[in-house]
């Protein structure tokens, strides 16, 4: 992710004759309006109004929300999923990354390609995959009902669809960290008879743990607030297989406009976490 | 093996290797590959009535006819927007640029339920486009804004470090030699940027055909007119028409396949580009 132009950059455009004539500072002032207005109207407003309506009726109204036990089962079920997919994602984002940064074999770039699939693929899709296999009409449905197990419309399909949906986060904020830091100082550990958890844990960790704590917070954003591929496999039982946001979604659909807003602003609130979280990353990777 | 892999003393090679390709079976290939199979279950006839009913169609049109607006518009604004952060210093330029990431942050469903809040015909700004009989929130006006907002973060992130790259020193030498504003926009800028743009507007384009969330909140979801190709899966497994949701994605999923190909195309066409550049 690109950072903005350098301190000594914008002083050298500055400095140059010529710069600061009328019709220059005619277009950066309409590229800036441009700009802010368009963010304005698409993203600042929304934003906005999150907090605006969950807060429309009052702070008693917007805690008041929370008490809901349907809407504490959802929170329940998000924080559930989430503790189980961020992990496994992680473990796989790691182990992927060291198999791809790390050697040279053939048919590397079709499975980096691969990892990267269930990013392009429609979230609608993610869902319905599962339905197909494990549904009542899938290929597994009458064998896990004769089993008694259940997958789509309970926790595992969940599960499944978000992790899914989540799986390349991690994978790719790694490779490419791991693969310009190169391998010099882990063939310099086992050389000197580290072996290889040792090696990783000691020469690698350190090298990309802000890189992997930026993939883990978006995995976990992004398994959070997953929509479409949980809302597939999800089937809505109120209060048992809704998520964070299938309940607002349900909320809003009855109207509650102050409930679906409270809770979208926990979600909204967690997005920020996240951005906070990058820019934190980011600034200090420059210092 | 060693002619598989080069010879190499790191030690782990087979296991994180077989345990990512396990995992990447398990999860993702398998599943799509039911996907595949369940569609071929069905003839060909039963194949093209399914993709060529009126209503589904129409759920194409909507879906593709909207994110190439929407892909256009992240186009324009999103070069605005990455131009204004890379070369403009101004109050709040790093709070803007770390916002651009937001629609990417924020669950679909909050922001799908957000524009809807804002574009309705009571919303801040719903309310003052209703005199003009201009209705956003519940038409296909509603899918371009909400495809458009999920699209910018893609075109704006993959604009800005090539814009960064732009070689100052030409512009300098171009205008000099008495090149104008336009003409240097034309000649130097826009060529070095064409490939980020174009790997942009693929991106946002294909985040867009399989948006679900933000979309349909603000859609209306009305038959034949407001109705997304996602949305149109999930009609049909909610009516036990497996074959037909599954044909539906299978369409999709090859979609996104050749989306995602090109995307790959684009950017090795912009790395050559680049290293010729360099030279």
């Amino acid at each position: 992710m690109a950072g903005g132009p350098s301190r000594a950059l914008l002083d050298e455009i500055a400095s140059r004759p010529g710069r600061d004539t009328f019709v220059s500072s005619v277009i950066k002032g309409a590229f800036i309006t441009l700009s802010l207005l368009f963010l304005a109207a698409l993203l600042f407003a929304p934003l906005i109004t999150v907090f605006a309506t969950a807060l429309s009726k009052g702070f008693e109204m917007y805690f008041n929300s929370f008490a809901d036990p349907d809407t504490i089962a959802a929170i329940r079920l998000t924080l559930i999923t989430a503790a189980i997919v961020v992990p496994t994602n992680t473990v796989f984002g790691v182990a992927a990354a060291w198999a791809i940064a790390k050697f040279e074999f053939k048919g590397k770039s079709i499975l980096i390609t691969l990892i990267d699939l269930p990013i392009a693929v429609s979230p609608v899709i993610s869902g319905l995959i599962y339905v197909l296999l494990f549904g009542m009409q899938g290929w597994f449905g009458l064998w896990l009902q004769e089993h008694d197990i259940s997958i789509v419309f309970a926790l595992p399909g969940i599960i499944l669809a978000t992790m899914f949906v989540t799986f390349p986060y991690v994978a790719r904020e790694l490779i490419p960290l791991m693969q310009q830091m190169g391998n010099d100082e882990e063939e310099a550990a086992i050389t000197l008879g580290a072996g290889g958890i040792m090696t990783f844990f000691h020469v690698t960790l350190p090298k990309i743990r802000w890189g992997l704590l930026y993939g883990v917070i978006l995995c976990n954003a992004r398994a959070m607030g997953e929509f479409g591929a949980v809302s597939v496999v999800s089937g809505h039982i109120r209060g048992l297989t809704t998520t964070m946001p299938l309940h607002v979604e349900i909320l809003y659909q009855e109207y509650n406009f102050v409930g679906a807003f409270a809770v979208a602003s926990l979600l909204t609130l967690l997005a920020v976490l996240t951005l906070i979280i990058k820019s934190l990353i980011e600034w200090r990777q420059k210092t | 093996m060693s002619s598989f892999r080069q010879p190499s003393i790191l030690p782990g090679f087979g296991l994180t290797l077989g345990f990512s390709v396990f995992f990447l079976c398990a999860l993702v290939l398998i599943p799509l590959a039911a996907l595949v199979m369940k569609t071929a279950t069905m003839g060909w006839d039963d194949f093209l009535n399914v993709l060529f009913d009126p209503r589904v169609l129409a759920s194409f049109r909507l879906s593709f006819g909207a994110s190439l607006l929407a892909a256009t518009l992240n186009g324009i604004f999103g070069f605005v927007i990455a131009w204004t952060l890379v070369r403009y210093d101004f109050p709040g330029r790093k709070l803007i640029d770390a916002l651009i990431d937001m629609p990417f942050a924020l669950p679909t469903a909050v922001s799908g339920i957000a524009l809807t809040a804002v574009f309705a015909e009571n919303g801040w700004i719903g309310e003052h486009l209703a005199p003009f009989g201009i209705k956003v929130a519940y038409t296909w006006i509603g899918v371009v804004v909400a495809l458009t907002l999920i699209g910018l973060p893609f075109v704006v992130r993959s604009i800005q470090p090539a814009l960064v790259e732009v070689q100052r020193d030409l512009e300098d030498a171009a205008e000099t030699l008495g090149a104008g504003r336009f003409t240097i926009f034309r000649r130097i800028i826009l060529p070095t940027v064409t490939p980020a743009l174009l790997t942009g507007f693929t991106m946002a384009f294909a985040r867009g055909v399989g948006e679900y969330g933000s979309v349909i909140f603000i859609a209306g979801n009305l038959p034949m007119k407001t109705e997304i190709a996602p949305l149109l899966i999930v009609i049909k497994l909610e009516q036990f028409d497996y074959v037909g949701a599954a044909a539906i994605g299978f369409l999709m999923l090859v979609i996104s396949f050749v989306m995602l190909l090109s995307i790959n195309l684009l950017q090795t066409w912009g790395r050559r580009r680049h290293v010729a550049a360099g030279r």
